[in-house]
């Protein structure tokens, strides 16, 4: 539990650095699906701590993460199509005149006079991106507090219908709100700004702003509600203030989460958000360890990377001459099992309530 | 200090407490001694505002000073009143450490350097405390939980804290030091709402006592002069 007031942050610098390099080695060596995987990776570790924020450490049975994704998915992703790319696309109704206009990279390139200078115009549509990502996150927020209003004096598992039914609504609307979101036809050819360093600038940020918000006295008062919150009342915690702003918190990373996803998936429509994709998140967050930053890192990594490699199982393979026929399907197969046993042999996940820490890199390192 | 005047708490249909009154007077230590049911623990909960009652609860924080009826205030505000109890079961956080779990007793406070004084008087009080300040709160003992439930309480600097069966649980040696404690807290000027079953050891420390049975008080007297009454004998302190 001690910190050391020196050696943790220059340790916590030196592997950003690290971190930093292997990214510009991956930028530059790496394959196009590859560099796609390592993007999912940081993705959905972005998901998984906002889940955990919710779900892990303040105990809320939260299952509306998609709605907050798409939420940050479409707003991003309204902010920085060109007005000629929303003309086009909008074909069963045209969009809102005043939504057409609004493009970031755009505006914010005629402000600063890109027209004649490419690496300012570049510098213009990378802001724009960012902030397009920061709104979409924001208004993923504004939901989420909405939401968060009515529902959170429920508890338990009437929460969780509560907010999957308010994941659904955010769905519907998007689909019928034709005029703002080309509704089901869903849009294509969004540019595609999230790179390496954007996804990994923003899990760096994530991850520092949720470390911190866990070890101040917020931290301990989101564990206290969510242990006992008779314990917290008589300590004088407003617990609904506290569950609110955690959910509202979880909330905005779920949105930048979906803005960054929509980005690198470069198309997105109503049918993307459907539980199916809150379930995804849950998976990592529950097989990592509920209330363990380390492990919804080490959860979103391992599931992401694997559904990826147990694709060998769905094409035709040749073991000891015989040949199968490739299943389809056969990759969830396996990663149900290995859920099962996750779920039977170790239910608290990979990593229980423990986190990382620098002090026990160290003592592995020395003799007793 | 506080006055409780005719309450009543509901739970459903069930009448839970019907019609208490009772008064605590300030730097005193009055208990409250019953069996299970008796409405002990609801009665404390209805003055931290954590159940729903009916009834008066007057609480006046100076001397001479305006009075509040704190009943049906949010029990944040209550707790920032001045009234902080440290409740049945002990209550404490295991996944957090003893001084985690001590430096959110003091949640409603700002001052750093108050509470860190409090923080060292706490562990001066209870010495085990403070050699387990890093020990997460659930691998405690029942007796150093008690310990903590009862320094979690203090760290608030309460001017009433009502302890709700702080010997629950615990074996006779540190009955007796928990119960010095709550002697030592009260002897610094602090008034003390105790609740307990043990009704010899309540009685013995404490000035003033009303005996509760099934949501009523049955009997209320000086604690001394209840200890030697036959009735209370045969039905609390076994014959």
């Amino acid at each position: 539990m001690k910190s050391h007031p020196l050696r943790d942050p220059v340790c916590n610098l030196a592997s950003i650095i690290l971190l930093f390099v292997l990214l510009y080695i991956a930028e530059e060596y790496l394959d196009l699906y590859n560099k796609r995987i390592l993007n999912l990776v940081a993705i959905n570790t972005i998901l998984a701590l906002s889940l955990n924020l919710i779900y892990g450490f303040t105990g809320m049975f939260s299952l509306g993460h998609a709605g907050f994704m798409a939420v940050g998915a479409y707003v991003c992703t309204l902010l920085i199509l060109t007005p000629g790319q929303k003309k086009s696309m909008w074909m069963l109704e045209p969009i809102q005149p005043w939504l057409e206009q609004l493009s970031f990279p755009l505006q914010l390139s005629n402000l600063f006079g890109g027209a004649n200078n490419p690496a300012l115009h570049e510098f213009a549509v990378q802001l724009g991106f960012f902030g397009a990502v920061l709104l979409g996150g924001l208004a993923a927020a504004i939901f989420g507090l909405f939401i968060a209003l009515p529902v959170l004096r429920l508890g338990g598992d009437y929460l969780g219908i509560a907010t999957l039914g308010f994941a659904e609504i955010i769905r519907v609307l998007i689909t019928n709100l034709t005029p703002i979101t080309n509704g089901a036809l869903g849009i294509k050819g969004i540019p595609n700004h999230a790179t390496l360093w954007w996804n990994f600038g923003w899990l760096v940020f994530t991850l520092y702003f949720i470390i911190a918000l866990m070890r101040s006295n917020v931290g301990n008062v989101f564990k206290a509600v969510r242990d006992d919150e008779i314990a917290a009342k008589t300590m004088g915690v407003n617990s609904f203030f506290y569950r609110v702003l955690a959910f509202t918190i979880g909330a905005f990373f779920a949105g930048v989460g979906g803005a960054l996803m929509a980005a690198l998936l470069s198309t997105i429509d109503p049918k993307m958000y459907v539980m199916m994709l809150t379930f995804n998140v849950l998976m990592m967050v529950v097989a990592g360890g509920l209330g363990s930053i380390t492990g919804s890192i080490i959860g979103s990594i391992v599931i992401t990377v694997m559904l990826e490699w147990l694709r060998i199982v769905e094409s035709p393979l040749n073991i000891f001459g015989f040949t199968l026929n490739g299943i389809p399907g056969m990759r969830m197969v396996i990663f149900s099992v290995l859920l099962l046993l996750i779920i039977l042999f170790r239910r608290e996940g990979l990593m229980g309530t423990r986190e990382f820490s620098w002090d026990f890199v160290f003592r592995t390192g020395r003799k007793p | 200090m506080l006055e409780i005047r005719d309450l009543h708490i509901y739970y459903g249909g069930i009448h839970a407490v019907k019609g208490i009154s009772l008064s605590i007077p300030r730097g005193r230590i009055v208990t409250m001694v019953g069996a299970n049911g008796a409405g002990k623990s609801s009665t404390v909960r209805a003055i931290s505002g954590i159940v729903k009652a009916q009834g008066e609860i007057i609480y006046t924080r100076e001397e001479n000073g305006p009075s509040v009826n704190v009943l049906g205030l949010p029990s944040e505000d209550i707790v920032r009143l001045g009234i902080v109890q440290s409740p049945e079961g002990r209550r404490i956080l295991p996944q957090l450490t003893v001084e985690e779990n001590l430096r959110l007793g003091a949640y409603i406070r700002n001052d750093k350097e108050g509470v860190a004084s409090d923080l060292d008087w706490v562990y001066s009080l209870f010495p085990r405390l403070r050699e387990r300040a890093w020990q997460n709160g659930g691998t405690l003992s029942g007796g150093e939980q008690q310990m903590l439930a009862v320094g979690r309480a203090l760290m608030s600097r309460p001017d009433l804290l009502m302890l709700d069966e702080p010997s629950l649980g615990l074996a006779p040696i540190l009955v007796g030091e928990i119960f010095e404690i709550i002697r030592h807290i009260n002897g610094l000027g602090k008034t003390v709402l105790l609740i307990e079953q043990n009704a010899f050891a309540a009685l013995s420390i404490a000035h003033y006592a009303y005996i509760l049975e099934t949501g009523t008080v049955a009997l209320e007297g000086q604690g001394m002069d209840l200890l030697h009454n036959p009735q209370v004998k045969e039905a609390y302190l076994g014959g």
